[in-house]
């Protein structure tokens, strides 16, 4: 039987990683991703779980180690944060193009500078293009879930991409929370052991990484692209899996009171939850809002969001990062993009808000509603706002 | 393959070169440079290495030449990722190997990890990396192919350059001899992270360097193996001279070969006399510029530095060449 804990949320993962039977780790401390790896090293020292952990010296080495892990045949994981993944950029696109499934927890932070170890999306939206699969997660229950998912969605042999959860720095790795514990029996039966399709294996010498020229570099991205969206179809076939052995069932686009809901906001992260206590309070005052909340980034859920906004006629995007001198924050062109040949398009706004930790209470999505209904009849005063800024 | 054996690595001559391995491991069809030292030293290290291992490879001339889709000269299992994280990325093979032989999913014996870089992937950017993963003490082999340059992107300086080298960045002029600073010493910087055995080697003493291959590979913990591979093409040199400029190397005393075992050094081919170090610089056109002052100082802190060496082999000094006026002059 599955059992209620109330736990930080790092430990969780941590815990998550440990049932899912990772049995190689290569990973260096950053604040906030710390407590995840802390715990699993501990996990590791104490026998609780049989892998190898790698103290390397950098981030950069974290993942060039869990890139040799994976195609020498191991279940790999590393966890990171901001500057740390930053400094892996170059070897993400990599890890992708090798097609190996290492699954990374990010918890998300704001990039310096200036330096700044608390919360927003900077970290993970230049990161956006590597072709990873990129799922973002709400709150302590989801994140259990998703780590465990995460491994056997990239290791179907069809997918082979690794694979990104985003959980929010500090306000959601940091806190504590009720989650339901599956019993290992049940992680077991829903995560076999991991099959490479190919590995480093002097029976079956194979050369990986080899360079392309001109005639052939364009055909591998492309097979690199056709897996990435491929691999909607089997997260979703993953999640409905686990959601017929937990009851807990998760969407690309999470939708919350968008009943009749003429304006929509659209989060991702946890702060979505702040956003649901908002559109109670909307919905209370008589207001037709309602929310959706993104979950999956890469593959882009075009079709989902698509049919998600039909009958709005404003869609509010919260962005937790900038594009700087750019045409739009990082969530907000995607959207755009989405919408752009739809017939009956809503019109989008834009605000940037909770950079570097900055607090968003309920109110604050109150005040962007009415700013953004206001403008919908004076027109917007600027391409998008960054809301909040004093001074 | 027999064990190896201190004994038997004093008696070369015991070792005719049909008795070697047959087997071909990094194959023919590549697409490196005539006369490419390097390519030489990668055969034999790949024989000596034997069938069983997992080889890593920066970002560099081998990877290049040898890796492009959809050939491979590789008969090993080859990882190649970027330029400078070879070594974590062999840390990564090595430390997975440990955990799928203890769940019993490794079904042969368990293989020898190798990872290959060039000097600039090991001495420049590759350096931190290799660093991490000789400290944590990873039961590997790192060989380092030194053509003392980044041949790859056209003979640009690395901190492998020697002291007055023409490199396309690193060009003399009327304020530049060339390349001014000495060449870092990569074997101290692997000997002073305490690992148990790291030696240097040239495929133009083949034996010598298939036996420090396959010492490193039997030594428990990370080994490292600093490997001079003559370059013709950054080192503006005969392609047919790329053996017998790896001899001067040694025998004018600019590349000894020796080893450090557990922190003991041993000097393993010691000429009896050594060569004035113009026998080495004349053929390269990248030492054409230098005047004989430059000469001269090359000579000394070649000498300077073979007898720290010396010393600390406790091996016996060779008979000098001569630092005379006279010797200055005839480098003319």
């Amino acid at each position: 039987m599955a059992h209620r804990v109330g736990m930080e949320v790092s430990i969780a993962v941590s815990h998550a990683v440990q049932m899912s039977r990772a049995e190689a780790i290569a990973a260096y401390p950053i604040t906030p991703q710390t407590h995840i790896v802390e715990h699993l090293s501990s996990m590791v020292a104490n026998g609780e779980l049989d892998a190898e952990f790698v103290n390397v010296e950098s981030e950069h080495s974290a993942i060039s180690t869990c890139i040799g892990m994976s195609a020498t045949g191991a279940r790999t994981y590393t966890a990171t944060s901001s500057q740390g993944l930053a400094l892996m950029n170059e070897i993400l696109f990599i890890a992708s193009a090798l097609r190996l499934p290492i699954v990374m927890t990010v918890a998300n932070r704001a990039l310096s500078g200036p330096l700044s170890i608390w919360n927003d999306h900077g970290d993970i939206m230049a990161a956006r293009d590597i072709g990873w699969i990129q799922i973002f997660v709400e709150n302590g229950q989801e994140s259990f879930d998703h780590s465990v998912m995460a491994f056997k969605i990239a290791e179907n042999h069809k997918v082979l991409l690794p694979t990104i959860i985003n959980l929010d720095g500090f306000i959601l790795s940091h806190v504590v929370e009720a989650m339901e514990f599956p019993e290992q029996e049940l992680v077991d039966k829903f995560l076999p052991p991991y099959h490479p399709r190919f590995s480093l294996d002097p029976k079956n010498p194979v050369t990986m990484g080899a360079f392309a020229m001109p005639e052939v570099y364009t055909e591998v991205k492309m097979g690199h692209q056709m897996a990435l969206t491929g691999s909607y179809d089997h997260i979703l076939s993953v999640w409905k899996e686990w959601g017929d052995l937990t009851g807990r069932h998760y969407k690309p686009v999470e939708k919350y009171k968008t009943d009749g809901a003429k304006i929509l906001l659209l989060t991702m992260g946890c702060l979505s939850e702040v956003a649901e206590v908002a559109v109670d309070e909307m919905r209370d005052a008589g207001l037709e809002v309602g929310l959706l909340k993104l979950r999956m980034w890469r593959p882009f859920p075009f079709a989902d969001l698509r049919k998600a906004v039909e009958g709005a006629e404003l869609l509010i995007v919260c962005d937790r990062a900038l594009s700087l001198g750019g045409a739009a924050p990082p969530v907000l062109a995607e959207v755009r993009s989405a919408f752009y040949e739809m017939p009956n398009r809503p019109r989008t706004a834009s605000f940037v808000i909770g950079l570097g930790g900055r607090d968003i209470p309920p109110g604050v999505f109150k005040d962007i509603v009415a700013q953004a209904q206001a403008e919908a009849q004076t027109g917007p005063t600027e391409e998008y706002h960054i809301f909040g800024v004093r001074g | 393959m027999e064990k190896f054996g201190y004994a038997q690595s004093q008696k070369f001559d015991t070792y005719a070169s049909r008795l070697m391995p047959r087997e071909e491991y990094f194959t023919s069809g590549h697409r490196s440079c005539q006369g490419c030292g390097e390519a030489l030293a990668v055969r034999w290290v790949c024989k000596a290495i034997g069938k069983d291992a997992i080889i890593a490879h920066a970002t560099g001339c081998m990877e290049i030449v040898s890796s492009g889709w959809p050939q491979t000269a590789w008969m090993h299992p080859w990882l190649h990722v970027a330029f400078e994280n070879t070594s974590a990325v062999a840390s990564g093979i090595e430390s997975a190997l440990k955990i799928l032989e203890r769940k019993g999913k490794l079904t042969g014996p368990k293989p020898k990890v190798v990872a290959m870089g060039g000097d600039g992937g090991t001495t420049d950017i590759g350096l931190q990396s290799l660093s991490g993963a000789m400290e944590r003490g990873h039961n590997f082999t790192y060989v380092c192919w030194d053509n003392e340059a980044y041949m790859n992107t056209g003979i640009q300086r690395s901190s492998s350059t020697p002291y007055g080298a023409m490199t396309t960045t690193s060009p003399p002029g009327k304020m530049s001899i060339g390349q001014h600073t000495q060449k870092k010493n990569m074997v101290a910087i692997a000997v002073a992270h305490g690992i148990p055995y790291v030696a240097t080697a040239s495929p133009s003493y083949m034996f010598d360097l298939y036996f420090k291959v396959r010492k490193a590979l039997e030594t428990p913990g990370p080994a490292y193996i600093h490997v001079l591979s003559v370059c013709p093409t950054g080192w503006r040199s005969a392609t047919e001279l790329s053996v017998r400029l790896g001899r001067y190397a040694v025998e004018t005393g600019v590349f000894p070969l020796f080893e450090v075992e557990n922190g003991k050094y041993r000097m393993t081919v010691e000429p009896p006399k050594l060569r004035p170090v113009q026998d080495y610089l004349k053929p390269q056109g990248r030492f054409r510029h230098l005047r004989d002052k430059e000469r001269a100082h090359i000579q000394k802190y070649t000498l300077a530095q073979y007898q720290l060496l010396l010393d600390k082999c406790g091996a016996a000094y060779p008979e000098f060449p001569v630092l005379t006026e006279e010797t200055e002059e005839e480098t003319e």
